[in-house]
């Protein structure tokens, strides 16, 4: 089962550097603080000498010989003139001094003491448990010596040491210069160190006191030249010089017998300059700045944070081979196919291997050169490229191509620009699921953006407000493999969230099926013949002769695009919830949708038919046919909706929730009544007769009571403006049929807004006791608690639009929390199962190959391939038999 | 009061200790060696349970427990016991 591991990590040691190791490692004793001579040559034992390596092509590095690519660089060193505190120990030396003894070193435990926790602290180090079990013994034992004050061993009275933010020490108000620190340090035997989890072999406290500063090689911190010929040193280097500068000085003035404050003042300068080197974040200190005024990147800010090393760098990968631009609709592509823009593909390109079975085509490729029209000037992939076996690349221009195409032969590789056909990924941040990321095929198109069909809209999430997507070219046959096989569009058809489709009919192509076949309308045969002419098919559907003209139903156009051989019968969403007969429907059997072989016989096609989440059709093609059938299906259901749409037209506008006078008094009078029922709730209550509901107190009663009442108001008003506005109503076909709102959306336009709310209550904040100083205190009515009677046809009164701003905030900060935590919940979850993997057997094992599941889902069902999450659909299966045997 | 038996709770699934044979037999079955099961905590109040009727339980033994599913009605789980399982 750990096949393929050939190492393991068995275990990992921290140790810290000590002075003779960054001398040993060093190449070089750097000692001034300059970078280069006027010739621009790097100045010997300076911070660019060439003994830590080298960054400009030409030169050799003055260690290895190795020329740019070759040196990895080395380190160099510079010998502080008096030592200083590292910022990142801090904490250790507070607690060393804290435990420890200022005069004999030792800690400050007796001996029966260090006997006992010696050997608990070794079996602890032995045994394989916990590292924090180790460190939590430990900080119980250090405490415990720094609650001394006398010393058990030399008896000496000692002092509190007191840590002064960031790095300074004091004992009773007085400075414990780095030098102090160090020397006590040194004094503390190696057989006291277990107690602080150091390891005497490799750690010694006084190493936390900097007197050599390694200097990071040369390719860690490169400076560049910019445009104007002029250099910019690395933010590191920066640092090293003024710490270079300042430890001269120091050195200087401690040498010539300077006065004490200047060098102590020159001392702290050198203190702030290594810590910030390490840390331009510290708390307490300022952060070193450049010229300019931007806090200099040092050490701890080159791995930190979301742009550091690990989470930018290491986590985060970039590539090559891809393309990002703006998104815009394509209604003529195919679900699986992607518009890419020329631009772009001249750009990408394809590693062709030549062999001996291609080479014509390769070469004939290569002698295209970079930029090929064919005669009408439409794009043709060129060649931008062409590797030789040794891995030397050699760019095409017009001029060599000629040349380079009888240079290849086998073993060579090609680099062809995208053509048409090339399978691509495309995806749309964020990836929160897989289906974020499929295959299309390529299309050049011109123009400078990426064009998708619309069905596409819904599994990447994406809208063309000015969305961009981007595209990687898959470079390996195995890949290219893959990608058609499992991430092609059309086998992401199916949600494994729920089992059903993802892919379908959205806003227009609903409301255009829907207006095709609601109440099947019959279209002449120039009118039918212009609508099939999006679509491409063999035949037309049999044609009802009206005085000797040839008329086609509607129902028997969208048939045309159905597979033969289809059974189905499902519920429109138009009549769903509907009894004996739909009320929209003049034919009662046209409740439900019903397709034998292939044709549409009775039913209204919807969002319930088509619709992505929801396409009954868009299921069942896929189940019986496959995806290719069903991509099919979709591509021209969305070529038929589109050219149906255009042809008859479609419109929607305020004049679509008009009402006649007698229905707007009528919702007037609702809203009128709803207050007056509000207003009587609360003198009910004020009188103190209102009955409270089981398991609530009056307040909590009343407030429910007054919901419901507004709540009902804006239902009865509702209805009456649905009374109004029928199915010849665009807004209310939009709604019906499931493109886009729902009726409630209608009655807040056409009839009232109704009450609003903030955490499912009304509105009940702002001054004390009222919502408005335009209300009187403890008014609890309705107006002054959010209650919205008019429409926003009607438009809102002032105080109605501010209430009507409280709810609607409310909705806009959910969504800002919700996303920013749902996504993080994500991100942990997707690290937690990102390496499990369901096998051969329908098991499910991490990387180790332990289990985590014994079948997948405990069933090994692909929900996918299930019907909405059940394994098999039996009554559809008995419906297709019963089709079958009446045929 | 009696203690209660956490394996009499009917949100606790059954748990079994299976026979040393049984043993052998599931692992042959799964193809998979002792070490690659889930584990479960000898100080799990199952297990606690299980060691008031079987006696103390050595680890390495190996546990079927029997769970109500919603899509299976019934799926069957092993976990072998272990000295540690998580902190």
């Amino acid at each position: 089962m750990n096949e393929g591991i050939s190492k393991r990590i068995n275990r990992i040691q921290f140790a810290l550097l000590s002075p003779e190791e960054i001398r040993k490692m060093s190449q070089v004793k750097v000692i001034t603080a300059d970078t280069y001579d006027d010739d621009g040559y790097p100045i010997e034992r300076g911070l660019m000498d060439l003994h830590m390596g080298v960054i400009e092509p030409g030169l050799k590095c003055a260690t290895c010989g190795g020329k740019v690519d070759e040196c990895p660089g080395h380190f160099g060193h510079i010998e502080l003139a008096m030592p200083v505190v590292h910022v990142g120990f801090i904490k250790e030396i507070k607690s060393f001094l804290d435990a420890c003894c200022g005069v004999c070193g030792r800690i400050k435990l007796t001996e029966q003491e260090m006997g006992d926790y010696r050997v608990k602290l070794t079996e602890e180090s032995i045994s394989n448990s916990e590292p924090e079990h180790f460190a939590l013994m430990s900080k119980k034992v250090t405490d415990l010596a720094s609650e001394r004050l006398v010393c058990p061993h030399c008896g000496a009275q000692l002092k509190k040491v007191i840590l002064d933010k960031p790095t300074t020490f004091r004992e009773e108000g007085i400075k414990v210069t780095p030098k102090e620190i160090r020397e006590r340090l040194e004094r503390v035997p190696d057989s006291d160190l277990i107690f602080f989890g150091l390891n005497p072999e490799v750690a010694r406290p006084e190493w936390m006191i900097l007197t050599v500063l390694p200097v990071p090689p040369i390719n860690v911190r490169p400076s560049i030249t910019l445009e104007t010929g002029e250099r910019s040193e690395d933010d590191l280097t920066h640092k090293l010089v003024d710490i270079i500068r300042i430890s001269q000085r120091l050195r200087e003035s401690r040498d010539n017998g300077s006065p004490q404050l200047i060098i102590e003042d020159l001392w702290d300068l050198l203190q702030f300059h290594v810590t910030t080197y390490f840390d331009n974040q510290t708390a307490g200190i300022p952060p070193a700045r450049h010229r300019s005024g931007r806090a200099l990147k040092t050490l701890v800010q080159r791995l930190k944070g979301k742009e550091g090393r690990f989470r930018s760098n290491l986590s985060g990968k970039r590539v090559n081979f891809s393309a990002r631009t703006v998104i815009s609709p394509e209604p003529f592509l195919s679900v699986n196919e992607v518009g890419v823009p020329e631009k772009a593909a001249r750009e990408l390109t394809v590693p062709v291997s030549v062999n001996v079975f291609n080479i014509e085509e390769t070469r004939a490729l290569v002698k295209r050169g970079p930029e090929p029209r064919d005669e009408f000037g439409k794009y043709v992939a060129g060649t931008n490229y062409v590797i030789r076996p040794d891995g030397r690349r050699m760019k095409v221009t017009p001029q060599n191509a000629e040349e380079n195409s009888t240079r290849i032969e086998p073993g060579w590789t090609v680099e062809r620009q995208l053509q048409e056909g090339d399978i691509v990924l495309f995806n749309r941040q964020p990836s929160l699921h897989r289906m974020s990321m499929m295959g299309h095929s390529v299309r050049i198109l011109d123009g400078q953006t990426f064009r998708f069909n619309l069905a596409d809209c819904t599994p990447y999430n994406a809208d063309f407000d000015g969305d961009e997507m981007n595209m990687h070219i898959v470079q390996k046959e195995e890949a290219r493999a893959e990608a058609r096989i499992i991430m092609k569009v059309q086998e992401q058809i199916m949600s494994p969230r729920f089992g059903g489709p993802i892919i379908g009919g959205i806003h227009d192509h609903v409301t255009s099926l829907f207006l095709l076949t609601h109440g099947n309308p019959l279209f002449s045969e120039e009118e039918t013949i212009h609508i099939l002419s999006y679509v491409e098919i063999d035949h037309l559907p049999e044609p009802e002769i009206v005085d000797g003209k040839k008329y086609y139903h509607g129902r028997d156009i969208f048939s045309l695009i159905l597979p033969p051989g289809i059974n189905l019968k499902f519920r429109s969403k138009l009549c769903a919830g509907a009894g004996e007969k739909c009320e929209y429907e003049n034919d009662p059997e046209d409740k439900d949708v019903l397709i034998i072989d292939g044709k549409l016989l009775h039913g209204t096609i919807d969002d319930a038919a088509i619709g992505a989440f929801s396409g009954a059709i868009i299921d069942r093609i896929f189940r019986s046919f496959g995806p290719k059938e069903t991509a099919r299906f979709i591509d021209r259901m969305t070529k038929l909706a589109v050219g149906f749409i255009s042809f008859r037209g479609f419109s929607t506008g305020i004049s679509d929730y008009d009402l006649p006078e007698s229905a707007i008094e009528r919702i007037n009078e609702i809203a009128e009544d709803a207050i007056k029922k509000i207003n009587k709730l609360i003198e009910i209550y004020r009188a103190g007769e209102l009955q409270s509901l089981p398991g609530r107190s009056i307040e909590d009663t009343l407030e429910i009571e007054i919901l419901s009442a507004a709540g009902s108001a804006r239902d009865e008003s509702g209805k009456i403006a649905s009374q109004f506005l029928g199915l010849n109503d665009p807004s209310v076909i939009m709604a019906r049929s499931g493109a886009r709102a729902k009726m409630l959306n209608i009655s807040e336009v056409a009839g009232m807004v109704g009450q609003q709310s903030v955490r499912g209550g009304r509105i009940n904040r702002g001054y004390y006791g009222r919502t408005l100083p335009h209300f009187e205190v403890n008014d609890i009515g309705a107006m002054s608690r959010g209650f919205v009677q008019s429409s926003y046809k009607e438009g809102l009164s002032p105080i109605e639009y501010f209430m009507h701003s409280i709810g609607g905030r409310e909705g806009l900060v959910d969504i800002a929390v919700r996303t920013s935590r749902s996504g993080y919940m994500q991100r942990r979850l997707i690290n937690a199962f990102e390496d499990l993997k369901v096998d051969e057997e329908r098991m499910v094992r991490d990387t180790v190959g332990s289990i985590v599941q014994f079948k997948y889902g405990e069933d090994g069902v692909d929900p996918t391939r299930s019907d909405h999450g059940d394994t098999v659909d039996i009554d559809q299966i008995a419906f297709d038999i019963k089709q079958g045997a009446k045929k | 009061m009696s203690k209660f038996n956490v394996l009499q709770h009917e949100l606790v699934p059954e748990h079994h200790l299976i026979s040393k044979e049984e043993e052998d037999k599931v692992l042959k079955e799964l193809e998979i060696t002792r070490d690659l099961l889930p584990k479960i905590s000898r100080s799990d109040p199952a297990i606690k349970a299980l060691e008031e009727i079987h006696g103390p339980l050595e680890s390495g033994r190996i546990i079927k427990i029997i769970r109500k599913s919603p899509t299976t009605g019934y799926s069957v789980y092993y976990r072998v016991i272990a000295d540690e399982v998580f902190k």
